[in-house]
């Protein structure tokens, strides 16, 4: 039942790179890489939800990975606006004479 | 059985909506906010897939912090549309997109029937560890080494936020300051909700050893409550030079390294916890970490030193 | 402690430098890093000892939690090879680094002198988890560190063009960690484990079209990450516009940690199985790397960015190893070209750093006269550029020789022609960059401390002691390889 959330977890990944693709502005991007990112860790969701065993309703390290890689994704997504809010900056300067 | 399946079902349909919203809108500000809500939507997944500590961290984390974060960079940009370019580009663009997207689900079609999995392993080595909570076994434990580095990749991207600052306003506050625009109710907002929510994030660390929770979602929690207050104008983000800031964010690793090594002396091996004492040394790590990761995700969103000193 | 306790100390060792920098503040951040970089030097050097004592891949298991649950740590050849070269070259840069990223005593902690130290730190903590993870997710987040190192490295002096080249590295790292990651999880889904020795033992019996999708998925996110041509975009830009010592941290180090993963995965985890297709794909890649980057670098006008399109051109010759897999030199040609070049371009972008300071500017019309004014740094520069041609007896010339023998074993006598183009290409943009140096001309007096000079020069004899040392260094990487890839026929 779970791989409903499979296919949509291929789908987002589709959408993330789709969006990555066409996107001018890195403010569009980097969220992009977000729904990308999302996609990726609700794949590994499903994987732990298939991996129920030993009376554990999930298999708990797909989950710890899921864990561990969106502090991973928010650091960069950080990043990312930091850089973009710093050249903003720097264009309303550039604009005032 | 079917009543679940079609709740699935929507919350998938729900999901690819709000998330295609906020990747091909051209309002900035629209996409930003999609998203945040695509976060919130997303953690319902999780709890579908019996993962509650993804789901907390997920809702702090992305629906939450991550929104705040996309939010402050799209204000400036609140009146520009995005320039999309050619429907021929566009085209390739979705069609690439198309193919990953049907070869991903073949492959998921493909996974093993009996899938494979090492939740065996985790739960006959739980009660070494002391934990209730498997998924805080696999991170304080198990793959401890990975939570260490990936600690110091928080603290690195806080370096590299700084960094990005201007020379002549190093040491100074961040320039995130809201206080001249405050009302009423966000005043009285952060004033009842802050101690409530730092009370929930310190419990959601503390059940976190056996029930869902622990040291992420918790110090996101907090986080959110430190960018609130700044919000209201109730508090002033830190000088990044001070010496307890500092100190604070790199607590959580420091312990990690001191408990990592006494696992030579104590246990015979770097990260390794002694018999029975398990759970009370890796709850000293969580305090520590906790305490940094609320403190380093409030300073990635409030970014750079913007004042002078 | 025993000698694989040394694995946890070479990782924790730069995490507690960064530590001390952060809270020291930038005030001792050189005496520190310093310290922590002779250090992480003579555990590397250690490691290099314990596993050539005892002929075999010495392994550790963090927390005492063996894989598949725990993660291991894992120094075999390859391992100690990268890590002394990365350990080299990040104190090389340390010692080179110059004021404006130090503080006098007493003196306030400046934005660049807490920024520097820390990534330089960082930067050689993530070479260093790259080279000893054998689980994937583990290389997953020594991989983002990398990331977070390099980044700021390129905008360190933040002008609008530094930052401009920061962010799209960032992006392009982004997607590449992200495929990366996806391919993981398949990885995960299909054999329950990431720990590269486990796999390399089940995909053996069940390869498929999962395990190839996973390869694939991974393999173009490292490429990405590693500036394989065409996807080498952000490159020129990034390393081009840096500081000279984060140019060179990028440059012989940071673009090695995605290769590195990319030689794990193809020659240790799925070894002989990889199609010949493939294989011969991402050799294009690199040929395509070779021919393009080195046109390129021919066109420049600027000594540092000469110098980041050879890093193009360079990268391109570490990817001939894949479709020669499994032929006596492919993978020795790719690592000793992985630590030759290393060597040469932290070399060449030091040296080039120091001729800038003098002349005032990168131009090549510049550099006249600067075999006087610089004499030390000129022979260096010419030492390096001799191994990045491939001129014998250096270690450039072994690593593309050992290649050129795979080639002509496995019989694939294109890679040949485009090794020679290559050398070609590369005598062509070299000679450009050297010529003038040699040539008579004035230099204002600039007052370059002798210490960083002989920085300069101490790196491009490495790359010719590399040379020299080519056989020792040949056994060293053998050992620990699995069996599998000297099977195949």
């Amino acid at each position: 039942m779970s791989e409903i959330f499979g296919f949509t977890a291929a789908c987002l990944v589709g959408l993330g790179l789709y969006g990555l693709i066409v996107h001018s502005s890195a403010l569009r991007k980097i969220l992009s890489f977000n729904v990308l990112g999302s996609g990726i860790f609700l794949l590994l969701g499903v994987i732990a939800r298939r991996g129920a065993a030993a009376g554990l309703v999930a298999d708990p390290v797909p989950q710890a990975l899921v864990i561990t890689g969106i502090v991973v994704a928010f650091s960069a997504t950080a990043l990312g606006v930091a850089l973009i809010r710093r050249l903003d900056e720097d264009d309303e300067e550039e604009g005032e004479p | 059985m079917n009543a679940v399946y079609g709740l699935f079902a929507g919350l998938s349909a729900l999901l690819l909506v709000v998330a295609g919203f906020a990747v091909v809108t051209r309002r900035h500000f629209a996409a930003v906010v999609g998203f945040t809500a695509f976060g919130l939507l997303l953690s319902l997944a999780w709890v579908a897939l019996a993962a509650p500590d993804v789901a907390l961290t997920e809702a702090a984390v992305g629906g939450g912090v991550t929104g705040v974060l996309l939010l402050s960079a799209s204000v400036q940009m609140r009146a520009k549309m995005e320039v999309l370019p050619s429907w021929g580009v566009r085209f390739i663009a979705a069609v690439l997109a198309a193919i990953v997207t049907a070869g991903l689900m073949l492959v998921v079609l493909m996974l093993p029937d009996e899938a494979p999995t090492l939740a065996p392993a985790a739960k006959e080595s739980l009660a070494f560890t002391g934990m209730g909570n498997p998924a805080t076994a696999v991170l304080m434990a198990y793959r401890a080494l990975d939570t260490m580095l990936e600690k110091v990749v928080l603290l690195l991207a806080l370096v590299a936020v700084w960094s990005l600052g201007r020379d002549h306003f190093w040491g100074g506050r961040p320039d995130f300051d809201f206080s001249t625009q405050t009302s009423g109710p966000l005043l009285l907002l952060a004033r009842v909700l802050v101690p409530v929510g730092v009370l929930v994030g310190i419990y959601l660390f503390w059940v976190g050893a056996d029930e869902p929770g622990g040291a992420f979602a918790g110090g996101a929690l907090i986080a959110a409550m430190g960018l609130l207050a700044f919000f209201a104008g109730v508090a002033r983000p830190p000088l990044v030079g001070s010496g307890w800031l500092r100190w604070a964010v790199v607590a959580g690793i420091a312990v990690f390294l001191i408990v990592g090594f006494g696992g030579f002396w104590g246990a015979g091996d770097f990260l390794a916890y002694p018999d029975g004492l398990a759970k009370p040394v890796i709850v000293v790590i969580e305090v520590a970490m906790t305490l940094s990761i609320a403190l380093t995700l409030v300073l990635l969103v409030v970014g750079p030193p913007g004042r002078r000193p | 402690m025993s000698s694989a306790a040394l694995l946890i100390l070479v990782l924790t060792l730069p995490v507690a430098g960064i530590l001390l920098v952060v809270v020291g503040g930038g005030r001792q951040a050189r005496g520190i890093s310093l310290a922590v970089l002779v250090g992480n030097f003579a555990v590397a050097v250690g490691i290099g000892g314990a596993v050539c004592r005892t002929g075999r891949a010495v392994t550790y298991s963090s927390g005492g939690w063996t894989a598949p649950l725990g993660i291991q740590l894992r120094a075999d050849g390859l391992s100690v090879v990268m890590l002394i070269t990365a350990a080299v070259v990040a104190l090389a840069v340390g010692v080179y680094a110059p004021n404006e990223f130090a503080v006098r005593r007493g003196g306030v902690e400046t934005r660049r002198s807490l920024a520097f130290w820390s990534l330089l730190l960082a930067v050689s903590c993530a070479m260093n988890a790259i080279f000893l993870g054998n689980d994937f997710f583990n290389l997953y987040v020594a991989l983002e560190l990398l990331t977070f190192a390099a980044v700021p490295l390129v905008c360190l002096t933040g002008t609008r063009a530094t930052l401009e080249a920061a962010l799209r590295y960032l992006l392009f790292a982004l997607t590449g960690s992200a495929l990366y990651l996806l391919g993981v999880a398949l990885l995960y889904g299909n054999y329950g484990t990431l720990d590269i020795t486990k796999l390399s033992g089940l995909v053996r019996y069940e390869p498929g079209m999962p395990l190839w999708v996973a390869v694939a998925l991974m393999t173009s996110g490292l490429a990405a990450k590693t500036a394989l041509f065409p996807l080498h975009l952000w490159l020129p830009p990034a390393h081009g516009g840096a500081p000279p010592s984060a140019s060179a941290l990028l440059s012989a180090l940071v673009v090695k940690g995605s290769f590195f993963l990319t030689v794990r995965l193809w020659f240790d985890t799925v070894p002989g199985q990889a199609g010949m297709r493939t294989g011969q794909l991402l050799g294009a890649m690199g040929a395509g790397a070779i021919v393009v980057g080195g046109v390129l670098a021919l066109k420049q006008e600027r000594l540092k960015l000469l110098i980041a399109y050879s890093t193009v051109a360079q990268i391109g010759y570490l990817f001939l190893m894949f479709p020669l897999a499994g032929h006596v030199g492919a993978l020795s040609g790719g690592m000793l070209q992985a630590a030759a070049h290393a060597f040469a371009k932290a070399s060449m972008f030091l040296g080039a750093g120091l001729m800038a300071e003098v002349a005032g500017s990168d131009r090549l019309d510049g550099l006249r006269g600067m075999g006087r004014a610089l004499p030390l740094t000129t022979c260096a520069f010419v030492l390096a550029a001799l191994s990045l041609v491939g001129v014998p007896p250096t270690g450039g010339f072994m690593a593309k020789w050992q290649l050129l023998s795979a080639a002509f074993s496995a019989g694939q006598w294109w890679w040949v022609v485009v090794i020679l183009c290559g050398g070609l290409l590369a005598g062509g943009y070299m000679f450009r960059a050297v010529r003038p140096t040699l040539v008579e001309g004035i230099q204002p007096a600039a007052a370059i401390p002798r210490l960083r000079e002989w920085v300069v020069l101490a790196l491009a004899v490495c790359a010719l002691l590399l040379g020299g040392f080519s056989k020792k260094v040949l056994e060293l990487l053998d050992i620990g390889r699995p069996q599998i890839t000297e099977m195949r026929p």
